[in-house]
Parts: C-alpha cells; sequence; structure tokens
C-alpha cells in the first residue's frame, strides 16, 4: 500500500487566486476542524474525498478565522458581528459563492446570519454534500461491509437539525454503510443537546445533577447495547462531548465515536 | 316576548362582555411595553401555521395521550360556543331553541355536543387526576409551579366539569319536560336521555330546573371568560395571534443588532457613514440598550408569548439543562416575563392573582433589583443555556423562549460585561487568535501537512 500513497498539497484561495483560478467549492474548516487534535482527523478525511472524487476545491488556510459562533451564542454581538464583518470581507474579495463545512456552528452562522450582514453564499454542511456524492455514485462505499452487522447510532446535532431542518441527510449517509442503524429515544427534532452549545463548550457547566454529555452518552450506549458499536456525530462538538462521555463510562474500547466523514473516508478505504 | 328576564340577561351579557373588552385593552396596553418588530411579513405562511399548528393542534401530538384529550376539550369549546350563540339570542329573545328550525342539522349539531360535553368531563377529570395524583412530573414539579399556577389550573378543569354539568341539567330538564308535555322534542340529546330519571316529574320544578341549568351555564360562561385574563387558560385566545407572528426564520438564526453593525463598519472603514440616530417626539437621540435587563427592552412579541404560555412544561421537560439538574427552566423565564411585565405595567384581572412569588416558597436567589434580570431571573439560569432550541421545538403554541434567554444574556455581556470568566477568556481569544482556544492562527492550516490519499492507477 505504501507506494500506492499520494501526498495531497491542499489548495488555498490565496493560491488559486493568484493563478487567476476558482474553486467550485470552499470548504470552510472551522476552528475545530483546525486545532482539535481528534477533529483534525475528520478534516483530514474529508479532503480525503474531496481528492478521491476529483471536486475542485480550496480552503482559506491561515486566511480563516472564527465565525464568531460562540461569541454570538454567548450573547457578545459585538465579537460577533467583529467577526462576521471580517470573514465576509475576505470571502467576498475571493468571490466565493459555494461553501462546505463539516461544522454545524459554522453552517448555521454564514447561511443564516451571514446574509444580514451583506454574505450571500449557497452553504452546505458536510452530511448533504456525502449524501449528493453517494446519490451522485460518486462515492460507492465499496468497504462498506465492513460495517455490517455493526451498530451505529447517530446523534443528532442542534444546529444540524432543529436550527436547520436536517435530519435525514446524515442518516442517508449512514445507511449507505450497509450497518445496522440504531435510533436513540430521543433522536431527530426530539434530540437531546450534547451539551456543548451555546458557547457552553467552553465553560464548566452550571451546576447540576450530572453533565448533559453524560446523559446523552448513557442513552447512547443504552441504544447501542452492549459489544463493540459507533455514536455517529456530524459536528466537532458533539465528538468531543460523546468522546469525553464514552471516556467518562469507561466504553472507549469498544464504543468509537466517528464523523459520518470518517466512516466514509474508512469504507472507501481512503485511510485507515 | 321579551320579558323583564331578557332584560336582566341583555345587562349581566353586557357587563361581561363590557368587562372582558376592559381586561383586552390593559392586556394591550401591557404588551405594547414592549419594543417594535416588524412581524407583517409573509402572511399566507403565517396563515397556514397558523391554521397547522393553533387550528390544527399539530404539535400537541408529540405526546399522544394530552394530544387526545386535549382535542376532546378543545373541540367541545369550539362546538359548545354555536350553543353560547343559542343561548344568547334566546336570552336576549326570550326564544326557546332558536336554532331548531334547521332541523336536521340541528339535531346532529345538539347530539356532536351531548357526545363532546361528556368527553370534556371525562378528559377534564382525568386531567385533574393527572395534576393532582399521578403527578406528571413537568405538571406538578419546578419552582415556578407555585401556588397559584397550581390553584389556576384546577379553577379551570373544575370550572369546566361544572359549566358541563349546568350544560347537562338544562338539557335533561328540559327535554323531560318536552317529553311529558307530549311536545315535539327539538334537537337530538342521546346523553340527556340516559338521565331522565334523575329529575322529578312536575313540570313546573322542570321548568325551573332546566332555567337554573341555563342561567348558571351563561353566566359560568362569562364568569370564565373574565377569568382568563389571569389564567394560564387565556391561551384559548391567545394561541392564534401568537402562532401567527412566530418566527418563520430557521431556529439557527438569531436576531442581529444593525446599530452594532454601523458602528464596526465605521471602525474598520473610517469613511463610512452611520444613519442618523434614531430620535423621540422631542428630538432627542433614543439610547439604545444592548440586549434586554427588563421588559420593555423585550419585542411586543416576546412579550406576548408570556400571555399565551399555558404552563405545560414541555419546554422545561426537554431543555437539556433542566433535565440534568441545572436551574434553567424555560417555562420559568416565560411565566417570570409575564409576572414581571404585570408588577410593571397592569394587572388585566378584576381580581389580581398577581402576587405569585409571595404564595410560593422562593427558592432561587433572587436580587433585590426590582428588573426582570436579576430581580426576577438569575445569571445562573441563563449561562446554563445550550440554545438547543428543544424548548422551542416543544412548545405547541410557538413561544420563543431562547429569544428572550438570548437578549438577557446579551445585556450581561454588552452593557455589564458580566459573562463567566471563562468565557471572557475564548472572547480574548477569539479576538487575538480568531479562535476560541488559544492557538495562534498561523497553525491553522497546519492540519494538511503530510495528507496522503490513495493514488489512483
Amino acid at each position: 500500500m505504501e507506494e500506492n500513497k499520494r501526498l495531497v498539497k491542499v489548495p488555498t484561495m490565496a493560491q488559486m487566486a493568484a493563478n487567476g483560478e476558482e474553486p467550485e467549492i470552499l470548504f470552510w474548516v472551522g476552528c475545530a476542524g483546525a486545532f482539535d487534535d481528534r477533529y483534525k482527523r475528520v478534516t483530514r478525511a474529508f479532503v480525503q474525498i474531496l481528492e478521491h472524487v476529483g471536486v475542485k476545491y480550496a480552503v482559506l488556510g491561515t486566511e480563516e478565522s472564527c465565525t464568531g459562533d460562540p461569541a454570538k451564542r454567548a450573547g457578545n454581538e459585538f465579537l460577533f458581528q467583529m467577526q462576521a464583518l471580517t470573514n465576509i470581507e475576505v470571502l467576498n474579495a475571493y468571490n466565493v459563492k459555494k461553501i462546505v463545512t463539516a461544522c454545524p456552528h459554522c453552517f448555521n452562522t454564514i447561511k443564516n446570519e451571514y446574509p444580514d450582514l451583506g454574505g450571500n453564499y449557497e452553504v452546505i454542511h458536510h452530511s448533504t454534500f456525502l449524501q449528493q456524492l453517494i446519490n451522485e455514485g460518486k462515492v460507492k462505499v465499496q468497504g462498506g461491509e465492513a460495517f455490517k452487522g455493526k451498530r451505529i447510532t447517530f446523534h443528532d446535532s442542534c444546529y444540524l437539525g432543529r436550527a436547520n431542518d436536517i435530519y435525514e441527510a446524515p442518516r442517508d449517509v449512514l445507511a449507505a454503510l450497509d450497518a445496522d442503524l440504531v435510533e436513540m429515544k430521543r433522536s431527530r427534532a426530539n434530540g437531546l443537546c450534547c451539551g456543548a452549545g451555546g458557547a457552553q463548550m467552553f465553560k464548566e457547566p452550571e451546576p447540576g445533577k450530572k453533565d448533559i454529555n453524560i446523559e446523552r452518552t448513557e442513552e447512547a450506549l443504552a441504544t447501542l447495547g452492549a459489544g463493540n458499536g459507533v455514536i455517529a456525530t456530524a459536528c466537532p462538538f458533539c465528538m468531543v462531548m460523546m468522546n469525553d462521555g464514552v471516556k467518562n463510562k469507561d466504553q472507549e474500547e469498544s464504543v468509537k465515536v466517528f464523523d459520518i466523514a470518517e466512516l466514509i473516508a474508512q469504507a472507501e478505504g481512503l485511510s485507515k | 316576548m321579551i320579558g323583564i328576564e331578557n332584560i336582566i340577561f341583555l345587562i349581566v351579557a353586557a357587563v361581561g362582555i363590557g368587562l372582558f373588552v376592559w381586561q383586552i385593552r390593559k392586556i394591550r396596553k401591557n404588551v405594547l411595553m414592549g419594543r417594535d418588530t416588524d412581524l407583517a411579513d409573509n402572511p399566507s405562511e403565517r396563515i397556514n401555521k397558523t391554521l397547522l399548528v393553533a387550528f390544527g393542534q399539530q404539535k400537541m401530538f408529540k405526546r399522544m395521550l394530552p394530544a387526545v384529550l386535549h382535542l376532546f376539550v378543545y373541540v367541545g369549546f369550539i362546538v359548545i360556543n354555536i350553543e353560547v350563540l343559542e343561548i344568547l339570542i334566546d336570552g336576549i329573545f326570550g326564544t326557546h331553541r332558536v336554532l331548531g328550525f334547521v332541523g336536521p342539522l340541528y339535531s346532529g349539531l345538539m347530539a356532536l355536543n351531548e357526545i363532546l360535553a361528556a368527553l370534556v368531563i371525562i378528559a377534564c377529570a382525568m386531567f385533574l387526576w393527572r395534576r393532582n395524583v399521578t403527578k406528571v412530573p413537568r405538571l406538578a414539579t419546578g419552582v415556578e409551579m407555585r401556588a397559584w399556577p397550581k390553584m389556576d389550573a384546577n379553577v379551570i378543569l373544575i370550572t369546566e366539569i361544572v359549566l358541563m354539568l349546568a350544560l347537562f341539567v338544562f338539557n335533561i330538564a328540559d327535554l323531560k319536560r318536552v317529553l311529558l308535555a307530549g311536545e315535539e322534542v327539538v334537537g337530538a340529546y342521546p346523553v340527556s336521555h340516559f338521565f331522565v330519571d334523575i329529575f322529578g316529574e312536575d313540570p313546573d320544578q322542570l321548568y325551573i330546573i332546566a332555567k337554573v341549568g341555563w342561567w348558571f351555564h351563561i353566566l359560568g360562561i362569562l364568569a370564565f371568560m373574565n377569568y382568563l385574563p389571569s389564567s394560564k387558560h387565556f391561551h384559548i385566545i391567545m394561541a392564534f395571534p401568537n402562532v401567527y407572528y412566530s418566527k418563520l426564520l430557521p431556529k439557527g438564526k438569531f436576531t442581529t443588532n444593525p446599530a452594532i453593525t454601523h458602528e464596526i463598519k465605521a471602525m474598520l472603514d473610517p469613511s463610512y457613514q452611520p444613519p442618523a440616530p434614531e430620535v423621540d417626539a422631542e428630538g432627542n437621540p433614543v439610547m439604545q440598550r444592548f440586549g434586554a435587563k427588563d421588559v420593555e427592552d423585550l419585542t411586543w412579541k416576546q412579550l406576548m408569548d408570556s400571555y399565551t404560555c399555558t404552563e405545560c412544561g414541555r419546554c422545561t421537560s426537554v431543555c437539556p439543562a433542566n433535565i440534568t439538574g441545572k436551574l434553567l427552566s424555560p417555562r420559568k423565564i416565560v411565566m417570570d416575563t409575564r409576572d414581571r411585565m404585570e408588577e410593571k405595567g397592569e394587572h388585566p384581572a378584576i381580581f389580581a392573582p398577581n402576587h405569585y412569588k409571595e404564595m410560593g416558597v422562593e427558592r432561587m436567589e433572587t436580587t433585590e433589583e426590582k428588573t426582570l434580570l436579576r430581580g426576577y431571573i438569575t445569571p445562573e439560569e441563563l449561562w446554563a443555556c445550550t440554545t438547543c432550541n428543544a424548548c422551542v421545538e416543544s412548545c405547541p403554541v410557538n413561544i420563543d423562549q431562547l429569544s428572550t434567554i438570548m437578549d438577557l444574556r446579551r445585556f450581561l455581556v454588552l452593557e455589564e460585561s458580566a459573562a463567566p470568566a471563562s468565557l471572557n477568556a475564548m472572547f480574548t481569544n477569539i479576538e487575538n487568535n480568531g479562535a476560541p482556544w488559544a492557538f495562534p492562527a498561523s497553525d491553522r492550516f497546519n492540519w494538511a501537512d503530510e495528507l496522503y490519499v490513495p493514488s489512483k492507477n
């Protein structure tokens, strides 16, 4: 296998502009995708898929900045707009039209809140994008048998689901894996938050009986049953929270938390 | 024939309706304490939503048993109103079962009415059972469920049962009198037929019993109507406008403050000309408050929300913060808003049950400061919110609890800089590094190093 590998040179908008080119899509990586060690693997998996299907894409690289979502949800409208207006300036300067992102928080903010400030783009969450690739036959999930009989439960992200009504795309992606997709008691519109939204990711939870991610993990574990299963997520915050929950329950040997992009990349033999 | 009884009825009905209008005007005044917001867009989408969610009870059906029971009471209420119309006409003009001329349709209507009235009694009895015996947690627990909200719910349910019983007393006595006199029965009475034996056979007595039942029913309805504005039961009116004016945008889209946009644009580009500041009637610039500290900083829709709240607690029962034992209860936020609004504005009621706090045990540390924030709602509650929208999703009457929570949070951050320290650190990181974590922006692209894909042959 070693000799069949190709080093990927991830293209940036700046390079493309210098060459007088425009990509089909801008991949918005997001802060978690760029800095969180666990979530960087999702970013890389998604780029492997993009490379595999040959979509003309680019990233902003070091020119990207926080969308301002955590500032806005924490009530800091001033800082949010500061970030938003600066980002919009960059995006508009590159004439960006279509944005794909793996982060539901970035997705929601750019899609719903940037237009008020002069940023109008077609924004797609990576679950919808992957669903399209599967539907078009560009991703065939050849290694799908690897998941046969494995139990997978999908944890809805609030900012994808309730906030933007995207419930089926991530499930369709998982369905392509030919795994045993099981639903938690609270799912789709009734899904339970992982506990990280609304800037909770960046602070200690308020005092209570237990942490929200523990409650949600218990629900996921009860749904998966004993043995090895997968909690599938489509959001960096959810991934952190579910991972912490699984560790808290000493289940990290048997239960894995994966982003849907990682599962597809694995099934396609793009990554280990 | 119009007699003295009809004149008395006319006066009583006029006083009842007049009192109700007087209360509605007070409520309108309270709601208009709020900031203006333009919700006149997309009338067709709004009408659709109203038909589905308010008339069609769509969101009630997330929980089957209460939905079905509620449906009985709701449909019963609508159909019985047709009889109330007849009662009003009969009462004013001294007629008897004036709508009887429609024949079979009237029979069908009366039969349906009786069946629904019976179902209303059963449903209300079950609701009482759920509240007082099995104590469904969302109805029985929570710091906001103090003496008044609990009593209010029971008052409504018992009143509804009594009103329906009065209707049956009238129907049974009237039916028996007509049967004994050998007159033609106008309408059909499948339930009353069962119970004709409970009264004696003296026609005068039956006449009086029927009159008492009739008067009790209509007086009860007029009294009940005037009780509504002091009660959670006000939702039977407010649900419709509240759903009509509900949020049509994606739930994840939060409001943007244009004043801040102008300020930032002017900072980024010195040549930017912000529009002239708003001035009041005397030409003084309007001081804009960022976020909400008190009820007048909220919009009229947010205030209308609190008059629509049924206190059903569906929001609180799905709130992840509440489920895991944190202080936040979305229902409390809405109920507090109403309490504070009525404290600051006017009482809608003839009797003022605005002593919610005094009537219950105080279990939340509030300060003496008499504003919605801190006087009623504590920062601890607000900081527990994950903005997950579960409360908004669950509300059967489309209340947007989250928008109020967010406006209060904004005040804490923008006007008082009173965010938790870790959030302030996050703000600093975003400002300095363009990320909520303390990583240098120059490392942002490091994930792309040493990235391989299988090469295609």
